[in-house]
């Protein structure tokens, strides 16, 4: 790691204030992507802001029609929740199947959103279940929160504080491993919710995290297995490399597809 | 047999260390005044290199010194070796390029070493090497082992034209091609046995202290054979004389043949730390040891069998390219030829076989032994062959083995080896009723069911192993002899000290040799520990690998006891006035023959050693023997591992549904440990078959480059193993022991393999067997099917 | 540099580390406990695995200044005294181990695991929890056992980890 300068606020303000000083600052969350790239030297930021000690950003809740997810809250504590297993049952599998236990104990709904790494899950979940991203600024849609490989449209000087999800009629999620790197060869989550269904697909997408509307239009009729059959994901746009072509991750969209949505609750 | 004796499950001596985290690895070490060394390494495959400038990183803080390969090659430290001969069909010797230790003109890999930074921390290290500013070249490179002798090819060292090292053959090429010839059937497969990386969770590491009192240097270093590194270290790199090098290697984080051989970090450790006179500590982090560690097999084959119109296989012969990396690692020659061609035969009785071998150089990290050595590439290439005949003759896989077995022995191969015992019907037997093999149709149609093809396959390997008779190898090019010493120091109390040149790095030689001792002596295991590992406390030693610690370490062990056990009899004979002949010695007591006199091994012990009993024209005093044992020809471990899989074919993905393996070991010491060194080799080759692969893309870049994109075996990817054996003890040592490291990697990937293509329908299946290429091979299946 | 002051295997500690120091060069570097490994970079091994306030974390991915006021147990606190934890014992009975180097971090996630989901594991939840944590040498076979049985006994009222309670 390169050296850094380290500071730990214990709010949100403060924490804005350390980011707004520093042009090289970067906000430390759980550090479970951060903290690798930093060890292998691929992020050097100049300062880290921690935002462990920040209070209020902890927590999942339920709000009306929504639960509502702190941004520091862990992947351990979405996936143990009592209310997310209610609600969202898909949204607790999903956490139940990324990374692994240590990991879920350190890493955070809020940091993986930020990273917005192509092949991680919550932007599968946040994406079809047409969740909100709340900063310190602004409420930003997922349709216009995901922006690209590890790009969002979070500014330099603004934090997630929470996401809020619409509890939906029905979800389901279904993960492929890579079998190396054990993130996303691809995932995919389906959603019905008021505004009718929503299909998010992760590990695939050459520009991260994306939707099928295709499916969704298909979905929106008949929320089922069958209802998508016919309905093959083209191979251009798709990721290829040495786990899997883009043949073989767009054939594979297809199949989780169906089986997220025979297993959706 | 006794609770801690030969054949006991004794729970590891070792354990208690590891378990409460108060082993002893190298990189838990720290010596006073210690330097981190962290290295510049070569971003590129291949380049000259133009000018290193060191000037800004020598000023950066903490940095005590910034060397480079100028610097190495005025102070007149050697390059690396190869230590085994090969010679070439027209007779030239193997076309060795130099290895210098630290790259002074001219990079050949990417993570070939052009500097090495020196500083108080690791991080001033790391920064300051980023300072370095080296202006590289750069060339075109070759990755591809079949591509590397083409024409147009780039060079890699001006001593082997066309990136040739040796074209080695052995076998009846006329007689071969007269068995095909007349052959009814002949079966063809084109095989690449993938490229792995071995990655013992342990990185390398090395800590380098000079002495300078005494002009002497110790290292400290994560090594399978400490003496053999101390050796080449001295007589080759002519670091220092070995009476003036001291070399530990304390616990060792496994090894699987990659902490064999001697690496240039080591040798730099020893250099810079002689030359800034402190001590210098480095370790490998898991990026830095994807580029550096050797890594292993990389063949690519076109291998033909034979088979005549009573179904018996009549020849064998196969072409393999070896890619032997950017340089020639310690024993990289050995593998390809005298490991690999000389197990082609299998456990089969084949009157022909003919193997070429070509070796070629190529800008990747160099590739030397990996758990198996060649024994897994040849047992892959046999049971392949040996399945696809069988599926290509509609023979039951099962029969066709057991109709071409060897049934006799000894047996001589027409390649070197002559196979002392074995029973392969029996393993293969036992193996298909605990598989449960007559019920699988039911199962595959249950999985059909269900939309999953179920596929089983078999692999009745042999491998050589106790490796190995000196003279013989010297024959076959060694550079050494594979001998193994021991020293048995019993103390006046009667505690025992054995000291071995064999070295364990997860093996339990704490545990089994001890339980040697403690049966043969009648002694308490808790009063025998085993000394490894330090060339001051061991006199010389070969080391371990290739499943050679209990066939040739233990039997050098069992010599010195015999000369132990006649010593402490003249003793005891002193003791109750009867000569030493007529003493008899059982379960720790010394009993004069046809008497009730006797004495305890303890007494004898402390009259061994206060030596009141007998005068020094009578006696020598003390009680300490040594022996060195050379084995009078390789063990034959052999066996059958059967492989049942289910596939999803709609995704690709493979699960092991049942795993037999079923191993002829000889006898056995702890059948604990025995089954555990089964469950890891097998691990290891379903990891090559179905996860593993190392993989540069067409610049010379690894692209599977750490854990994110090199899949190494989980849990999950595992089932439990049934693990059984089956006994014919070995001839040729005095325990009857074979050998058990390696067979769970020989054997296992040609069974997995076998099983996935039986599943899928055809046999282009390459390993590793990943999702999408299953996924594919499952696609191509179904069409042909329907066709 | 600042302070970071932890309580490690129930001892407190006050150490000034550079900011970039990571939990596992704390231990293993300031205080010299060096049972916890370090076996990739990339967080995937677990040969590193501690617990910090009673959970599994990989320490090689936390900064020691994020541990700051945190309780950690390593591997070197799990027994004790002389008397092994059950895991430790049940890891030595099932030979769940043979080169030891990343045994410290299957124990601690082995025990983490029977704090999160009790005594009564079977073999598919046991693999499936093993997921950050590799072994090259063993196959998984008898850690798989191990695990299992060590859960048994610290049902029969062996003592869990220390930290958190």
């Amino acid at each position: 790691m390169y050296a850094f300068t380290y500071e730990r606020p214990k709010s949100v303000e403060e924490a804005v204030n350390l980011l707004k000083k520093s042009g090289e600052a970067k906000l430390l969350a759980g550090g479970q992507t951060l903290l690798p790239a930093m060890k292998l030297r691929l992020a050097s930021p100049g300062t880290i802001v921690d935002l462990s000690k920040v209070a209020g950003l902890s927590g999942v809740k339920r709000d009306g029609n929504d639960i509502v997810i702190g941004a520091m809250t862990k992947h351990v504590d979405v996936m143990n929740s009592a209310e997310v297993q209610k609600s969202i049952p898909a949204l607790a599998h999903l956490v139940s199947v990324l990374g692994d236990p240590a990991v879920r104990n350190r890493g955070t709904i809020g940091g993986s959103l930020a990273n917005n790494d192509p092949s991680a899950d919550y932007p599968a979940a946040v994406l079809a279940l047409n969740a909100t991203v709340q900063t310190n600024k602004r409420k930003i849609a997922a349709d216009d929160f995901f922006k690209g490989l590890f790009e969002t449209a979070l500014a330099g000087d603004e934090i997630i504080e929470a996401v809020r999800f619409p509890v939906p009629e029905k979800a389901g999620y279904e993960k492929f491993r890579n079998p190396a790197s054990r993130f996303a060869l691809v995932g995919v989550f389906v959603a019905k919710g008021k505004d009718g269904a929503r299909v998010a697909v992760t590990g695939a997408g050459e520009s991260g995290v994306f939707r099928v509307k295709e499916m969704e239009a298909a979905l929106g009729k008949d929320f089922s297995a069958k209802a998508i059959e016919g309905i093959k994901v083209p191979a251009k746009g798709m990721i290829a490399d040495l786990h899997g072509t883009a043949e073989y991750r767009a054939h594979l969209i297809g199949v989780l597809a169906r089986r997220a949505l025979a297993a959706a609750k | 047999m006794s609770a801690t004796g030969i054949g006991a499950a004794v729970r590891r001596k070792e354990d208690q260390r590891f378990i409460t985290g108060t082993g002893n690895y190298t990189s838990d070490i720290s010596r006073p005044g210690e330097l981190r060394a962290y290295f510049v390494r070569s971003p590129h495959a291949h380049a000259t290199i133009k000018k290193v400038d060191t000037k800004a990183a020598e000023k950066m803080p903490g940095v005590a010194a910034v060397l480079t390969g100028a610097d190495l090659a005025n102070d007149k430290i050697g390059g690396l070796i190869c230590g085994w001969a090969i010679t070439s069909k027209d007779g030239t010797p193997m076309k060795m390029g130099a290895h210098p230790a630290i790259a002074a003109d001219k990079v050949r890999c990417v993570g070939d070493a052009v500097a090495v930074v020196l500083a108080e921390t690791l991080r001033q290290a790391r920064d300051a090497a980023e300072a370095v500013e080296v202006d590289y070249g750069v060339l075109p490179s070759v990755v591809d082992p079949a591509k590397a002798a083409a024409k147009g090819a780039p060079q890699i060292h001006d001593v082997a034209p066309n990136n040739m090292i040796y074209d080695w053959h052995l076998g009846d090429k006329a007689a071969t091609d007269a068995a095909f010839a007349s052959a009814k059937h002949v079966t063809k497969l084109d095989i690449i046995n993938n490229r792995l990386v071995p990655n013992a969770m342990e990185p390398r590491a090395a800590i380098a202290e000079y002495d300078q009192g005494n002009d002497a240097l110790t290292l400290w270093n994560t090594s399978q054979n400490p003496h053999v590194a101390r050796l080449v270290i001295s007589a080759f790199v002519g670091m220092a004389p070995e009476h003036k090098l001291r070399v530990i290697a304390p616990d060792v984080g496994g090894g699987f043949g990659s902490k064999i051989f001697i690496y240039p970090e080591e040798v730099v450790a020893l250099w810079a730390a002689r030359r800034v006179k402190r001590p210098v500590k480095w370790v490998s982090d898991r990026s830095e040891a994807f580029l550096t560690d050797a890594h292993g097999r990389d063949h690519v084959t076109h291998a033909e069998l034979a088979i005549d119109a009573n179904n018996k296989i009549t020849g064998l012969r196969v072409h393999t390219i070896a890619n032997i990396g950017a340089y020639m690692s310690t024993f990289s020659s050995s593998v390809p030829t005298y490991l690999y061609a000389t197990l082609l035969s299998g456990q089969y009785a084949i009157p022909a076989i003919y193997a070429e071998v070509d070796a070629v150089y190529t800008n990747t990290a160099p590739v030397d032994a990996y758990r198996g050595a060649g024994r897994p590439e040849a047992t892959f290439v046999v049971e392949r062959l040996v399945e696809v005949a069988a599926r290509e003759l509609g023979l039951d896989p099962a029969e066709f083995r057991r109709k071409n077995f060897v049934k006799s022995f000894p047996h001589q191969t027409p390649v070197i080896m002559t196979y002392d015992a074995g029973d392969y019907d029996a393993s293969l037997t036992k193996a298909m009723d605990l598989i449960d093999y007559k019920n699988f149709g039911k199962r595959k149609a249950e999985s059909e069911k269900h939309g999953k093809l179920r596929g089983i396959g078999f692999s009745t390997y042999i491998e050589a192993c106790g490796i190995a008779p000196s003279q013989a190898v010297g024959s076959l090019g060694a550079g050494v002899g594979l001998w193994e010493s021991a020293e048995v120091r019993v103390n006046p109390t009667g505690s025992i000290e054995i000291l071995t040149g064999s070295h364990s790095h997860g093996q339990g030689h704490e545990t089994t040799f001890a339980q040697l001792v403690s049966d043969r002596l009648g002694v308490p295991i808790e009063t025998v520990s085993v000394v490894h590992g330090d060339t001051d406390k061991v006199q010389f030693g070969m080391g371990t690998y290739g499943s050679r610690s209990g066939a040739v370490g233990m039997s050098a062990i069992v010599k010195a006891l015999d000369k132990i056990e006649a010593k402490a009899k003249k003793v005891a004979g002193y003791m109750m006035e009867a000569s030493g002949d007529d003493i008899e010695f059982k379960d720790g007591k010394f009993t004069v023959k046809g008497t009730d006199k006797s004495v305890g091994w303890g007494d004898v012990t402390l009259n061994a050693y206060i030596a009141h009993k007998f005068t020094g024209g009578q006696l020598e005093p003390g009680l300490k023997e040594g022996a060195f044992y050379d084995p009078t020809n390789f063990t034959f471990p052999a066996g059958c591992h059967i492989a049942e899989v289910e596939i999803d074919p709609e995704t690709g993905k493979t699960t092991i549904a049942k795993w037999v393996a079923v191993d002829d070991f000889g006898n056995i010491i702890n059948p604990m440990i025995v089954e555990g060194q089964v469950h890891g080799g097998i691990a290891q080759g379903v990891g090559q078959a179905m996860l593993e692969g190392a993989s540069y893309n067409s610049d010379g870049q690894l692209v599977t480059g750490s854990f994110m994109d090199y899949a190494m075996p989980r849990a999950a990817d595992l089932p439990s193993f049934k693990v059984d054996t089956t006994v014919t003890p070995c001839p040729s040592n005095p325990l009857g022991i074979k050998g058990c490291g390696e067979a769970g990697a020989i054997a296992s990937p040609a069974a997995l393999i076998n099983a996935i293509t039986n599943a899928v329908g055809h046999e282009n299946v390459p390993m590793p067997a990943t999702p999408s290429t299953v996924w594919k091979a499952a696609q191509g299946g179904m069409k042909k099917a329907a066709e | 540099m600042s302070n970071v002051t932890v309580t490690v295997n129930g001892k407190s500690h006050t150490v000034d580390v550079a900011p970039e120091t990571l939990l596992v060069e704390l231990i293993r570097e300031k205080l010299r406990l060096t049972g916890t490994h370090v076996g990739c970079d990339t967080s995937q091994c677990g040969a590193c695995v501690v617990h910090v306030d009673g959970v599994a974390v990989k320490s090689c991915t936390m900064l020691a200044m994020t541990a700051d006021g945190a309780s950690v147990t390593t591997i070197e606190g799990l027994a004790n005294g002389s008397a092994l934890h059950p895991m430790q014992e049940a890891f030595r009975e099932h030979h769940g181990l043979q080169c030891g180097f990343c045994t410290p971090g299957m124990i601690m996630s082995a025990v983490d695991i029977v704090n999160r989901k009790g005594s009564d594991l079977d073999e598919h939840t046991i693999r499936d929890e093993l997921e950050g944590n590799i072994c090259r040498c063993t196959g998984y076979h008898n850690i798989v056992k191990a695990v299992a049985a060590g859960a048994k006994a610290m049902k029969g009222g062996a003592k869990p980890a220390r930290a958190a309670e």
